[in-house]
């Protein structure tokens, strides 16, 4: 993977700008020492590494500010950092750049139920934003599987999704205002309380811009009230063509399930070596959960089950307890480390239209073939979010380099037949160089001049979303 | 009035323009201040482009007649999500309203509480920009975050950032069965309270409005449910017992028509149709608004005001030429329907913090480098 070349200038005056950056913080606010920078040298997509010229913890906007003001006096890039999870190498840093963590962030500020909504700094985490309210019956819907550790602020910035989307909405359908700091430190109050933007819709487009706007600092989030349960069915197919079918038909009959989750035969059969959920063995497994109080769970599945039937399942396992349930998730919710057990794994997340689902996993499979490599499809597929999981062995060399070019192949694929390179994990490094698949140069020059008006000298995670080649010349006028 | 047939007839005006353009859907009356700017419709780009039920999504020309893709999407039992409101009626106009103003306006109906914005449905855009390149973002599928999401950027932009050629959209499947739970007596302040303990409970309320005087001129609270038959008549039944509390007269409404009814009558703002008077509609936090009507009341004893939005959403008639806004703590006022002579006067959106102001400018710049599309009607 190409980075810039850090700027020389940068890593010379390194004494000084960690020097400036400990006059605005506290002492244990800045690391430089460079074995301890290591523990910011990538995010999830371990593949690739570098430690930053130092990490900053601030605790406060103010802080933010402040250090924002150092680096753009200094010109240093700033990569903002949540908890590191990203897939996409969204949070990597470069060796001239300075890592900006909202780990100790984590402050609940408000929690207003009459008008359901949560103020939280942006370093606390997805599952524990949920955590703050649940005893009073409220949850945060967005429910990305990495919640345990993922902060709103990647949230934020990645406009991550999760399960029970179909339903509910990603981050931007639940995200209500942001304080936001720019890199020239000036703040700003985008959203709130209230619904919708007085004047142009700010709040959509920082959401999802990768750090590259401004580096968010407390957010305004939506709370709902938790259904009074959930139940899952399990159902199996003889091929991904029904399976595809089955989807398309319980979505247009006009019922919405919270989620419904689709695995094909290799991912079923390596998550029953992992987990042993007792699936079945078959070509293309669904999960389909509805939500309510019993009497609504009964109705719909009623339907939906019988919809299932006419599609000739090879199983069909409805949940009768919490246990049962359980065990239907258990798959699937092991997949990744099932999938991890066998091997290295490269997670993509292409999505496509619903209509595309067999076409797009027989060429999948013919693909595996010509490259040699294993690949397990588990995803989202009610919203036709894909999530491919290619094998591959890190340790061999080539097999990275082959993986990758499959992994490229598939979403060219998906924009091919209508759909896009990510659906949650966003661009990051990892699909960089293939956003000119999707957008044509003036598409891309747009969304650059975007940038421009937020971060003039282009020191906010720079070397992401867009090709090099395509931002090289504004990164360069910057410097 | 500039009609092109199609988007790079439309391209070539806006890049050939030498002077103002007024971009105009099915809007027969210019929106904010009075201009002399050469009018550019949408109206030819026209028609439903792709039509998925199975994945619910919906592409069409911007000019598409709202009525038009309602007819498409009723055909098999789907709507739009967003409820646009019609603002015909309220505005004494006759234009065809169409998809491109909706998106370009961001205007959502009752079901914005449940089911989001106009901007939460939009998927995907293709429009013209100030210098009159053709431009897309997103897509046509439900999940995507590849690269800045100005989708939702140029929906609410009303024309300033591009002319929307072509909207994708999200769409939803038409309840099966609808009711509606009246409580009669409630002041403002009790009627947002007992709204939100709606809106916070597990029922899943599809819309929540007060009028303060209903048709029958006593004041009205309206809580919705929508869902299957078993889940409607189960929520009705759970909201009766939590609202009892609030000592109103309760009313359980389980005609689909009735229920209809009712609530184009709070999307369409029906009060205050063949009114005299400015209307404003007013954004702020749904326990605010008591408070901020009373506020407004101190000047305009004679205001009439209607709550959707659980309380959030506050239309206001008020005597022309008066301005509500100094009322308005957080949130936003925007100025709906007043003469030609007020609209020159008082901007129709509101003013933002300076910093603020400023950014959205910049970018207006950016996006519209000669300042022809729509120009002084954002700031
Ligand atoms: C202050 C105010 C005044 C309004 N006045 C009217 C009115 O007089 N008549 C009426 O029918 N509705 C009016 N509306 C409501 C709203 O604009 C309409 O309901 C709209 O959503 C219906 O579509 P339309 O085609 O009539 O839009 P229009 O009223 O024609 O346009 C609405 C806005 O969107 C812009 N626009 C329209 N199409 C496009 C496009 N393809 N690309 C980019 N921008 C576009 C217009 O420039 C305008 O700013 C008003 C709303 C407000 C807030
Ligand atoms: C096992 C696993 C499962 C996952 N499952 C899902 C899933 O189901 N759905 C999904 O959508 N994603 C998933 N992800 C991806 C990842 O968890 C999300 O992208 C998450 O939102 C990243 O959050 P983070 O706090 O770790 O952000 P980081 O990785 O630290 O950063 C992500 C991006 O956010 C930017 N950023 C961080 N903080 C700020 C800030 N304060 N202001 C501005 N920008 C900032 C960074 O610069 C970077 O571009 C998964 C990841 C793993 C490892």
């Amino acid at each position: 993977m190409d980075m810039p070349t850090p700027n020389p200038e940068v890593l010379a005056k390194k004494a000084r700008i960690v020097a400036r950056l400990q006059e605005v913080l506290p002492a244990d606010a800045v690391i430089s020492d460079e074995a301890e920078t290591r523990a910011y040298e990538c995010d999830a997509l371990t593949a690739y590494r570098c430690p930053p010229l130092a990490a900053v913890l601030p605790a406060s906007t103010e802080e933010v500010v402040a250090v924002l003001k150092v680096c753009h006096e200094e010109d240093v890039p700033v990569v903002p950092r949540g908890a590191g999870t990203s897939l996409a190498g969204g949070s990597m840093p470069t060796a001239d750049s300075i890592i900006l963590g909202v780990a100790r962030m984590t402050e609940v500020l408000e929690t207003d139920y009459e008008n359901r909504f949560i103020r939280v700094q942006t370093g606390r985490t997805n599952l524990s934003v949920s955590g703050a309210v649940e005893e009073d019956g409220f949850f945060y819907a967005p429910d990305p599987s990495s919640q345990l550790a993922c902060a709103i602020a990647g949230n934020i910035a990645m406009n991550s999704g999760g399960a029970h989307c179909l339903k509910y909405g990603v981050t931007t359908n639940n995200l209500m205002g942001v304080t936001m700091v720019t890199m020239e430190g000036e703040v700003f109050e985008i959203g709130g309380a209230h619904l919708d933007a007085g004047g142009l819709d700010l709040l959509g487009v920082i959401c999802g811009s990768e750090g590259q706007l401004g580096v968010v600092t407390e957010a305004t989030l939506r709370i709902l009230h938790k259904p009074e349960g959930a139940r899952p069915v399990l159902m199996g197919f003889d091929s991904n063509e029904v399976a595809g079918q089955c989807v398309s038909d319980i979505i247009k009959s006009g019922i919405l399930p919270v989620a419904i989750e689709f695995m094909d035969r290799p991912c079923i059969r390596a998550t029953e070596a992992f987990a042993g959920a007792g699936y079945p063995d078959c070509e293309a497994l669904l999960i389909v959960e509805v939500e309510g109080s019993d009497q609504e769970i009964e109705a719909q599945l009623e339907r939906i089950l019988a919809i299932a039937r006419t599609h000739n399942p090879v199983e069909l396992r409805e949940s009768t307890s919490a246990e049962e349930s359980a065990r239907i998730w258990l798959g699937r919710k092991s997949a990744f480390g099932a999938m991890g057990q066998i091997n290295d794994y490269m997670c993509l997340d292409g999505t496509i239209p619903v209509s595309q689902l067999p076409y797009v996993l027989r060429r999948i499979g013919e693909l595996s073939k010509d490259y040699g490599l294993d690949v397990g499809n588990v995803f989202h597929a009610g919203d036709g979010n894909m999530h491919p999981l290619i094998l591959f062995d890190a340790n061999k060399p080539g097999d990275l380099e082959r993986c990758e070019a499959f992994g490229a192949d598939i979403l060219r694929l998906c924009v091919e037949v209508g759909g896009c390179l990510t659906g949650e994990h966003g661009v990051g490094i990892e699909k960089r160089d293939l956003m000119v698949d999707q957008y044509a140069p003036e598409d891309l020059d747009i969304q650059m001049a975007v940038k421009d008006v937020f971060d003039p000298k282009w020191l906010l995670n720079p070397a992401k979303v867009f090709p090099l080649a395509a931002s090289e010349p504004r990164r360069m006028a910057a410097e | 009035m500039m009609t092109p047939a199609n988007e790079a007839a439309l391209a070539e005006i806006v890049a050939g323009a030498q002077t103002a353009l007024r971009i105009q859907g099915g809007g027969t009356r210019a929106i904010g201040a009075p201009s002399d700017a050469t009018v550019l419709s949408t109206s030819a780009l026209s028609g439903v482009t792709l039509y998925e039920p199975g994945a619910l999504t919906i592409v069409a020309g911007a000019g598409t007649p709202i009525a038009e893709i309602e007819a498409t999407l009723a055909a098999e039992g789907q709507r739009l999500a967003f409820e646009p409101m019609d603002h015909r009626g309220l505005l004494g106009t006759d234009g065809v309203p169409t998809i491109g103003g909706a998106v370009a306006a961001n205007v959502s109906g009752p079901r914005r509480i449940q089911a989001g914005a106009c901007r939460d449905s939009l998927l995907g855009v293709r429009f013209v920009d100030g210098a009159g390149r053709v431009l897309k973002n997103g897509g046509r599928v439900m999940k995507n975050v590849t690269g800045y999401d100005l989708v939702k950027l140029m929906g609410g932009s009303w024309g300033t950032l591009g002319v929307l050629s072509e909207v994708s959209l999200k769409v939803q499947a038409v309840s099966e069965a609808v009711g509606c739970v009246l409580l009669h007596g409630l002041d403002d302040q009790q009627a947002v309270k007992a709204m939100s303990a709606a809106l916070g409970s597990p029922s899943d309320v599809s819309g929540a409005a007060h009028a303060p005087v209903g048709v029958d001129g006593t004041p009205v609270t309206m809580i919705r449910i929508e869902g299957l038959e078993a889940s409607v008549a189960y929520r009705v039944e759970k909201l009766t017992a939590l609202l009892a509390d609030f000592g109103a007269e309760v009313v359980v409404e389980r005609d689909a028509e009735k229920v209809a009814a009712g609530w184009s009558w709070v999307r369409d703002v029906a009060l205050f149709q063949g009114g005299t008077g400015d209307v404003w509609r007013l954004s702020v936090k749904p326990t605010d608004g008591p408070g901020v009507v009373a506020a407004i009341k101190q000047s305009q004893p004679e205001a009439q005001v209607l709550y959707d939005w659980g309380g959030g959403l506050i239309w206001v008639q008020v005597s022309e030429g008066s301005d509500v806004r100094a009322a308005v703590g957080q949130g936003h006022a925007t100025l709906i329907r007043a003469a030609e002579a007020t609209r020159a006067r008082v901007p129709v959106f509101h003013p933002e913090p300076a910093a603020l102001a400023n950014l959205s400018a910049r970018l207006r710049k950016k996006f519209d480098p000669r300042g022809i599309l729509n120009p002084g009607l954002m700031g």
